[in-house]
């Protein structure tokens, strides 16, 4: 178990550094001096050869490279260029905002996802699947903006009950959560349901009960943990859609998280804004699913790397 | 013969599927008694409704399928009559259960030594130590070696044999009175079938248990049983002990069965096989079953459907050549006529 996650750690290493020459450059290789952006329009050649000196932009590639990534070790992610502030804080205290989002967000989805992918598979060919099924083939199909608008025009204009946009107070987080956890909830309830499905019909199943097992044993013992296999591929990817698609979420309620803190930054060129965001979210996503890999081989004791 | 001496007694077992409206019988009206430590061999084709028979009795049959009519007296009781919670009680307790395929019948994510321990845990009240330790005897008595490392092992760490085992020491592992054994060789190789059989019948002299042997395979009949059923169609077509079984085969579809072995002290330019396929649950034939394959088939054979007909030794035959309304050739010897019958 101990050489399995070492090792799977030390192969997050080349994608990381992969990550890392992509955001890096992504920056060079968009049209645009950043200088110029910088400086303004009206600024001076000797002003904006100035700033170039100073953020190292006349250095070779690849050195330039070289000190993004010993700067983004120390935690610096340059200057944004909108605020003229640390990176690293503004997207520090931002993160945190989108990651409480999508942590919640994620709760909810594997909550009920779960709970109707077991019924649905346990109840199959039933009415109670069908409509389990057809409810979740609409959550699936709601782009989650619209469905924001919808529970915002719905729950906070018309029956006043929830804050219309903003976050911090609980109130304020019930509609994004559910605007944003709805489309997961509905995927792992599809993924358990067919997986469930597949274990029930094994041999080992019939084992189970043969040996007097309960029937709610079978299934949460014997069959869940089979089926979980999957699922934990599903719910760990969606983890990663949940950070990003948080961005049309974020707008819809105005959240102040990272995905509109990217798109802001975008819209104003702030270069290092997006590259030290785009970076945070990647090496977010690779742990998640580091993460995911090692609770696989919690379920699953075949898998090996060799 | 007293209620006593048998282990289980099966009367008029119908078990059906209902797929799409259609009613398919897959266990049609079998009757069956299992003595007390005795092995009984259910024998039959692919389809011929065996392992729903074996489901029956353990109460196993899931949706669409459903046991109609009948009763399995155990211990004068019925169990078709038991409730969810009560026939719990008597799987892997009084009546166990083995099955075909060793490679998945036994759970992947967990240790053999859980699995084991499990049975322990659910009918006698041991706690997971206990049933640990429980298995480790289990193991040991079903023959596998340096049994306390084996049960931290996973099934995948295991050979088909080993896991075969593992199986019959989860099945064993309360004594059961009754050991229901699905064709529990035929995924083995052939030297590890041996084994396993060996175990098996060591294992049931020793623990005192009635053996109920589902195959396909007539020399692990010859090998094992006391009696021997043979199912066709959903219906039991001949019933006697083994001897007279192997020495006096009366049914054709037995016969042909015996005939279809290869045999290895004599020459044989082609393997004998029965003609034709056993009949589709929807195309049923009205008469005897097997009446479309049988060499022998008369009038009445194809429009009226023979009783078990008990012949002098002990044999019970569902085959209308030995009823006194038999049409056909009056002179007709079924075991010696059968190959030239054939090939007319």
């Amino acid at each position: 178990m101990f050489v399995f996650t070492v090792r799977r750690i030390l192969q997050t290493i080349p994608v990381l550094i992969g990550v890392t020459i992509l955001v890096f450059l992504m920056m060079h290789l968009v049209p645009g001096d950043p200088a110029q952006v910088i400086a303004g329009e009206a600024a001076s050649e000797q002003t904006i050869q100035q700033i170039r000196e100073r953020l190292g932009l006349n250095d070779p590639l690849p050195m330039q490279y070289f000190n993004f990534i010993i700067n983004a070790l120390q935690g610096d992610l340059g200057t944004s260029i909108r605020s003229g502030q640390e990176v690293t804080s503004e997207v520090a205290s931002r993160f945190w905002v989108t990651l409480e989002l999508s942590f919640y967000s994620m709760i909810l989805s594997v909550f009920i996802g779960l709970i109707a992918g077991i019924i649905s598979a346990v109840r199959h060919y039933t009415w109670v699947d069908a409509v389990m099924m057809i409810i979740a083939l609409f959550g699936l199909s709601m782009p989650n903006f619209w469905l924001g608008l919808m529970l915002m025009q719905y729950f906070a204009i018309d029956l006043e009950i929830f804050p219309v946009s903003g976050w911090g107070s609980p109130e304020q987080l019930v509609l994004p959560v559910i605007a944003l956890g709805t489309a997961g909830a509905a995927i792992i309830a599809r993924m358990t349901r067919s997986s469930m499905l597949e274990v029930i019909g094994q041999d080992y199943i019939r084992t189970a009960r043969a040996k007097g097992v309960k029937e709610r044993i079978v299934i949460y013992k014997h069959a869940l943990k089979n089926a979980m296999i999957p699922v934990v591929t599903v719910i760990g990817l969606e983890f990663g859609t949940l950070l990003t698609g948080a961005v049309l979420t974020e707008t819809v309620f105005s959240i102040n998280g990272l995905g509109r803190f990217i798109v802001e930054s975008i819209q104003a060129r702030d270069f290092p804004a997006v590259q030290g965001s785009v970076l945070v979210v990647a090496v977010v996503f690779i742990l998640v699913n580091l993460l995911v890999d090692i609770s696989y081989r919690f379920l699953n004791k075949r898998i090996d790397l060799n | 013969m007293s209620n006593d001496a048998n282990a289980l007694k099966i009367s008029d077992l119908r078990t059906s599927f209902f797929v799409e409206g259609n009613e398919i019988k897959a266990v049609d009206g079998v009757s069956l008694t299992i003595p007390k430590g005795k092995t009984v061999g259910i024998v039959g084709e692919s389809g011929s409704g065996k392992s729903i028979t074996s489901l029956s009795i353990m109460r196993l049959i899931k949706s669409p399928g459903q046991i109609k009519h009948g009763s399995i007296a155990m211990n004068g009781e019925d169990l078709l009559q038991k409730s969810e919670r009560e026939m719990r009680k008597i799987r892997g307790n009084q009546i166990s259960m083995i099955f075909q395929e060793p490679m998945t019948s036994l759970n992947p994510v967990y240790t053999i030594g859980e699995q084991i321990s499990e049975v322990f845990q659910v009918h006698q009240g041991l706690s997971k130590k206990e049933g640990r330790a429980k298995a480790v005897e289990m193991l040991e008595l079903v023959g596998i070696p340096s049994p306390k490392e084996r049960v931290k092992q996973y099934p995948h760490e295991l050979s088909g044999g080993m896991r075969q085992r593992v199986m019959i020491a989860i099945a064993l592992a309360c004594s059961p009175e009754l050991l229901i054994a699905d064709e529990p060789t035929t995924a083995l190789d052939v030297t590890i079938q041996a084994q396993i059989l060996e175990l098996m019948k060591n294992l049931q002299q020793e623990l005192g248990m009635s053996v109920v042997l589902i195959t396909h395979d007539l020399g692990v009949v010859a090998e094992t049983c006391d009696y021997v059923a043979v199912m066709y169609a959903g219906k039991i077509v001949e019933y006697a002990d083994v001897y007279t079984l192997f020495n006096a085969p009366k049914h054709p579809y037995t016969v042909g069965l015996m005939q279809s072995l290869p045999r290895h002290d004599k020459d044989q330019e082609e393997l004998n096989v029965i003609k034709g396929n056993v009949p589709k649950p929807d195309e049923m034939p009205a008469g005897c079953r097997f009446a479309p394959r049988c060499p022998f088939a008369s009038e009445i054979c194809i429009n009226e459907l023979p009783d078990l007909i008990e012949t002098e030794d002990n044999n019970k035959v569902r085959c209308w050549i030995y009823s006194d309304k038999w049409d056909g050739n009056p002179e007709v010897n079924v075991a010696d006529d059968y190959k030239t019958a054939r090939s007319k």
